[in-house]
Formats: C-alpha cells, sequence, structure tokens
C-alpha cells in the first residue's frame, strides 16, 4: 500500500466519533495548560499523562497528540499577550509579538501565530507522512552499532552543541545516564544501583524525573525570586481578525518558517527553538519593512511560530520511525508510548499501522481543531493568564503530585519527586539545561543495550563500532558537534549558541 | 538561567560551584564502588553489567575535574540572589504532603501542600487557604479516582463520601 492509503486508512481511524472526542478533549487541555505561564510544552504532556493512563492505547495516544499541538498553541499565546514565554521556542514570538500587542495589534497577532502555526503543522504533518516510510525503510538495514552512532549524535546535540556551556551540558546529560543505571539490568537482569532498596528495582520514572524537573524545579526557582510586581497581560484591543495587508506580509513567512522548521525538528538533533531564531534572522532580512522590526513586525511573528510548529512536527519523525526522542518533550511522548509497552520504531509501523497512521492522520485533525478553538475563543484563553501567582503555582504543583500519586501511591515515589524537584531548582539556579537530563535517562538505556549488543555480535571488539560506514560518518558528525561549539566557545563566540539554549521545547 | 547580580557574591559563588564537582566525584565513586560488587558474567564479549557504569563513573569524575577547574577559573555564570523563604514553603508543603498521604488521604495532604505552595507566593491566610485547597483537592479526587480510576489513596474524608 501508498503512503496515501495508509493515510486514509489513518483518518478513518481518527474519525471514529471516541477518537474526535480524544482529539478534542486533547487540544483542549493542551491549550489551556499550554497558555498557563511557565508552562512549556515538555511539563504540559508531563502534566496531563496520568489523564490517559486509563484509556486504550490508541485514543490516548490520540489524545496526547492532541495536547502536544495544543500546548505549542498555547504558548504562543502567552509569549505574545505577556512577554514570559511558557518555552523556550516562543521567546522570538514575545519578541515581536508583545511589541505588536502593546501597540493594540494584539488581535493581528494572535491571528497570524494560530494561522501561522495551522499552515506550518499541516504541511509539516504531511511531511511527516510522506517521509516516515521512508525513513523506516533506512532504518531496517540498521543494526545495532548504527543505532547507537546515532544516539550519540543525538546526545551530542541535545547536551552540548547548543547553550551556552559545554561542561554544563555535558554535566546534565551523564547526571541523567547515571539516574538511567538505576534498576535491574536489562539483559543479564542483576540489580544496579538500588542498595536493596525495592522501590529502586523498576528504575526511575521518566515522567516524575521531568514533573519533578520541570515542574517542581521551576515552581521554586520562581518562589526564589521573591516578591515581583504582577505580570502585565496586555488586553486584545479590536479586532482579532487581520487586514488584507496582514495578510500579504504573513503568507511567505509561514511558508519559509515551515521550509526551516521542519528540516531542523526532523533531524536528530532537537530543539525547535532554532528553528525558530534562523527564520526571526530571514524574515528580517527579507522584510520590505525593516524599520518595524523590533516595535512589532508581524512578519517576526509569522515565521518563527511557523518554524515552531514544523519543527514540533518534525521532531516526530524520529520519535516515530526510529524511537529517538530529541526533545525533552518527544522523550516524555516516548514514555507515553512505553506505558502501553508499545516501543516506536521501524517495527511499530510493520506491526501496528492502524496506531501509527491512527495517530498521524489524528495530529492533522487535532490541527483543525485548534485553529477553531484558538481564533474565535482566544479572549476565553487570555482569561487564563490572569490568574494569579499564588493559585496557579499552587495548582501546578497540586496536579504535578496527583500525576505521580496516581502512577504510583507511595511516600517513596513522592520523596523521588521532592529530591528531583530540588535538584531541578539548583540546576536552574547554577545555569545547567534540564533537557539533556531527561533525554539521558530515556536514552541512556536504550544506547547501551544497543552498545552491548554490538559488542557481543563482535566479540568485544570495540572497532566495529567505526567500521560501518554509516555509523562512522554519525560518530565523525557528533564529533565535530561537540568539538566546534567547544572551540567557539573558547574564542569568546559562544553568544549565538547560548541564544539558542535549549532549556525546555 | 544567570543574570545580572550582586557582584560580591563572586567569592562564595565558587566555592559553590566547588561543591558541584564535591558532588559530581561523589556520585562517581559510588558508581564504581556499586560497578565493583557486579559479578561478571562470563560471555564471549568482555562486555558485561558493570561495563557501562564503569564508563559514566569514570566520566563524571571526568567532570567533576572539569568543573573544580571552571570554579577555581570563576568561569560559572553569576547567579541571581535566591531568596529561601519561599523556598521552604514549598519543600515544607511538598514535606508535609508526603507524611500525610497514607493516614489523612489524598485531599488533605495534597490540601496542605496547596495552601503551602499559596503561601509561598505571598498568600498568606491559611486559614482560608487550607480549607479552600482541601475542598479543591476533594474535588479533584472525585473526578480522578472516582472517573478516570486512578488509584488514589483515601482517607477519612474521602470514605465519608464513598459512603
Amino acid at each position: 500500500m501508498s503512503t496515501f492509503d495508509f493515510l486514509l486508512q489513518g483518518l478513518l481511524v481518527a474519525m471514529q466519533p471516541m477518537n474526535l472526542i480524544y482529539a478534542l478533549i486533547g487540544v483542549t487541555l493542551g491549550t489551556a495548560v499550554g497558555v498557563l505561564p511557565g508552562i512549556g510544552p515538555a511539563l504540559t504532556v508531563a502534566l496531563l499523562l496520568p489523564v490517559t493512563y486509563r484509556l486504550d492505547p490508541g485514543g490516548s495516544l490520540i489524545m496526547f497528540a492532541g495536547i502536544y499541538y495544543g500546548g505549542m498553541y498555547g504558548g504562543s499565546t502567552t509569549s505574545i499577550l505577556l512577554n514570559t514565554p511558557g518555552e523556550s521556542s516562543s521567546i522570538v514570538t514575545a519578541l515581536e509579538g508583545n511589541k505588536m500587542a502593546r501597540a493594540g495589534r494584539g488581535g493581528p497577532a494572535l491571528a497570524t501565530a494560530a494561522i501561522g502555526s495551522f499552515v506550518a503543522g499541516l504541511i509539516a504533518t504531511i511531511g511527516l507522512a510522506f517521509i516516515a516510510p521512508a525513513i523506516v525503510k533506512l532504518a531496517l538495514v540498521f543494526g545495532p552499532r548504527e543505532y547507537f552512532a546515532l544516539m550519540v549524535l543525538a546526545f551530542v546535540t541535545v547536551s552540548s552543541a547548543f547553550g551556552d556551556s559545554t561542561l554544563r551540558g555535558l554535566t546534565s546529560l551523564f547526571l541523567g545516564f547515571a539516574l538511567a543505571i538505576i534498576g535491574i539490568d536489562q539483559l543479564t537482569g542483576q540489580t544496579r544501583m538500588s542498595f536493596g532498596v525495592p522501590d529502586l528495582l523498576d528504575g526511575v520514572e521518566v515522567t516524575t524525573l521531568a514533573v519533578a524537573m520541570f515542574a517542581i524545579g521551576e515552581t521554586l526557582y520562581i518562589a526564589a525570586q521573591g516578591e515581583q510586581g504582577p505580570d502585565k497581560v496586555e488586553a486584545v484591543r479590536g479586532s482579532v481578525w487581520m487586514t488584507g495587508q496582514d495578510w500579504a506580509r504573513s503568507w511567505k513567512p509561514w511558508l519559509r518558517g515551515t521550509v526551516i522548521g521542519f528540516p531542523i525538528g526532523a533531524m536528530p538533533a532537537g530543539g525547535a527553538e532554532i528553528g525558530t531564531f534562523l527564520s526571526y534572522a530571514t524574515e528580517k532580512r527579507l522584510t520590505k519593512h525593516p524599520e518595524e522590526f523590533g516595535h512589532g513586525a508581524i512578519e517576526g511573528v509569522a515565521g518563527p511560530e511557523a518554524a515552531n510548529n514544523a519543527s514540533a512536527a518534525g521532531t516526530l519523525v524520529p520519535l516515530l520511525t526510529l524511537g529517538l526522542p530529541t526533545t525533552a518533550t518527544a522523550a516524555i511522548m516516548l514514555a507515553g508510548f512505553q506505558q502501553y509497552g508499545l516501543q516506536p520504531g521501524p517495527l511499530l509501523f510493520a506491526t501496528n499501522p492502524q496506531l501509527v497512521w491512527g495517530l498521524i492522520a489524528s495530529l492533522l485533525i487535532a490541527n483543525f481543531m485548534l485553529l477553531v478553538l484558538n481564533l474565535p475563543l482566544v479572549g476565553l484563553w487570555v482569561k487564563l493568564l490572569t490568574i494569579p501567582r499564588p493559585w496557579l503555582y499552587a495548582g501546578i504543583l497540586t496536579f504535578a503530585t496527583l500525576g505521580t500519586i496516581g502512577a504510583n501511591p507511595s511516600v517513596f515515589e513522592l520523596g523521588m519527586l521532592l529530591a528531583f524537584g530540588l535538584m531541578g531548582y539548583l540546576m536552574r539556579v547554577f545555569g545547567y539545561p534540564i533537557a539533556p537530563v531527561v533525554v539521558g535517562l530515556i536514552l541512556g538505556p536504550l544506547a547501551e543495550q544497543q552498545l552491548r549488543r554490538a559488542l557481543a555480535i563482535s566479540q568485544g571488539d570495540p572497532s566495529v563500532l567505526f567500521t560501518s560506514p554509516i555509523a562512522a560518518v554519525l560518530l565523525a558528525i557528533a564529533a565535530l558537534a561537540l568539538i566546534v561549539p567547544a572551540v567557539l566557545r573558547a574564542r569568546g563566540k559562544g553568544q549565538v549558541l547560548s541564544q539558542l539554549a535549549a532549556s525546555e521545547d | 538561567m544567570s543574570g545580572n547580580a550582586i557582584p560580591s557574591t563572586r567569592a562564595k559563588a565558587d566555592k559553590a560551584a566547588f561543591g558541584i564537582a564535591l558532588f559530581l566525584a561523589a556520585l562517581s565513586a559510588l558508581i564504581f564502588w556499586d560497578a565493583s560488587r557486579l559479578q561478571a558474567v562470563a560471555s564471549y564479549s568482555r562486555v558485561g553489567p558493570a561495563t557501562i557504569p564503569t564508563v559514566i563513573a569514570a566520566c563524571l569524575l571526568g567532570l567533576a575535574v572539569w568543573t573544580a577547574v571552571a570554579a577555581r577559573a570563576g568561569d560559572f555564570p553569576r547567579r541571581e540572589r535566591q531568596e529561601i523563604g519561599p523556598v521552604a514553603w514549598v519543600v515544607g508543603g511538598l514535606v508535609l504532603q508526603m507524611l500525610c498521604l497514607k493516614t489523612l488521604g489524598f485531599s488533605i495532604a495534597t490540601g496542605l501542600l496547596f495552601a503551602m505552595t499559596a503561601a509561598a507566593f505571598g498568600k498568606r491566610k491559611l486559614h482560608v487557604t487550607i480549607p479552600l485547597g482541601i475542598l479543591l483537592c476533594l474535588a479533584i479526587w472525585l473526578l480522578f479516582a472516582g472517573l478516570l480510576q486512578l488509584s488514589l489513596p483515601a482517607g477519612p474524608l474521602e470514605h465519608l463520601l464513598r459512603r
């Protein structure tokens, strides 16, 4: 069957009334939580994971995809109206969007962000549908050593290629590895790092770590800043509709943003924000109204928002086809798959095509729902921005602990939540990136498994890792991605890289 | 996450960074020790369950040394002043919830956490926020334990409602 048939079949799955309801609940919850200041998509997905515990896999993954896309839409509303981006990939949107809102053009800014996200999401999801089968075919020839090399590349790009310090990125990554060792060794069944504590035998739950690091760590960090004046929410004055000129100035940035964002998301490099910065720079160079940049140029909202959503869809390419999460959000999505015993990767396309294609098709549907949900109802979401901080953070912690208790009602689990929360807080204070810990925890065991398989096949000869051409090229790229930024930083040219810092996306 | 801070914290700041280096070294030692008691299973490859932990421990030791060098050179970004009070409120709330969860049930324990977090952000009227939090959490309990069948620990309040 061709991709088109599969996609059509997926649409039939996604159009079932129950699945439509799951998608609708997902996008609504995702938007609502994504709009809340300080909550990015990674945390949105982690917080809402428990809601899906008792659903069937198909329905819950569809709801999940809706939450993911909804969180991306919601984040842009926050950054335009509040100037506190809930996620690093919305920083650029805040740059121009908040200026537009202050100038009384918040409506068109929200509209171009929503329509741009829609256009990008639509094109990128179709791109995902057509690229995925090709990568699946390629992945079938991958052996353990190629997978290992691919993961090494992902480790390097997630931890040290971007951000302001190689040292701190690598330290975060290795903290994740250290946590990943805890539990029963998958190949020999021996217990590692559990010190006779039965609660540690299953290892550290990804969701516990993610919720602790993102929700509790962030709450502590914000609390520690002390009393601050209330954030100023810009009211949406005037029409939310775009004028003819707005359309004329927006459609090209939407398409350019999509073209920039999708490949960056699809590569095992991670980070939606890189695409948004590139898109912003491109629009700034190509615009006919350079004087407006910095004072609310609509191109500066349209392009980066499209790039943001396109790369969000792009990250699903390595996640679904290779089982390789390249962002914290994708890592948590992977945990969502694993709670049903599903391992994303080439095999899932063969064994469970209905599920995979239903998921991809439901992304298209979620995208339509979000457009409807966001444009006319934007006033409703804006109200969420005015929740006073005490209630907001009290609510966030209530839900954060609810998820952990729901998954495993044990005092020990809550203790881990607190310990990792404090760790996340201290890491923020000292400027360590958070995402590498989560990615290290979830990818570390997979990488170890592949490495040990490769070495078992070669009877312990490590040179086998470099003798496959694919693996050798991937490892060479990984080495470059480690060395080049380090050299740039040492020469004092690190500012650009630290602007591209991947803290949470 | 680094911003403009008071320069006088600089000397103290490096001490904290040395602390991180010590922590990493201790973690590395812990992993080395744990890996050393794993018996090597005879197999064709010399790679067993202890191999990767040993490599990770070695890398952590290297990172500890690197951190110490960076701390000495003052390479760490300056830090903003941290208020301890609000942090203590939130941590206290989490500890209280952890201790009360099994005996008092989800609603009361989480309601206490809710009130203490609100207190950290300036709402200090506990006689208002605690009942509010408990009511809210009871509603959440009804929704999640009832409709979505999550297993949230029940206490006296929840038993009252169940009857």
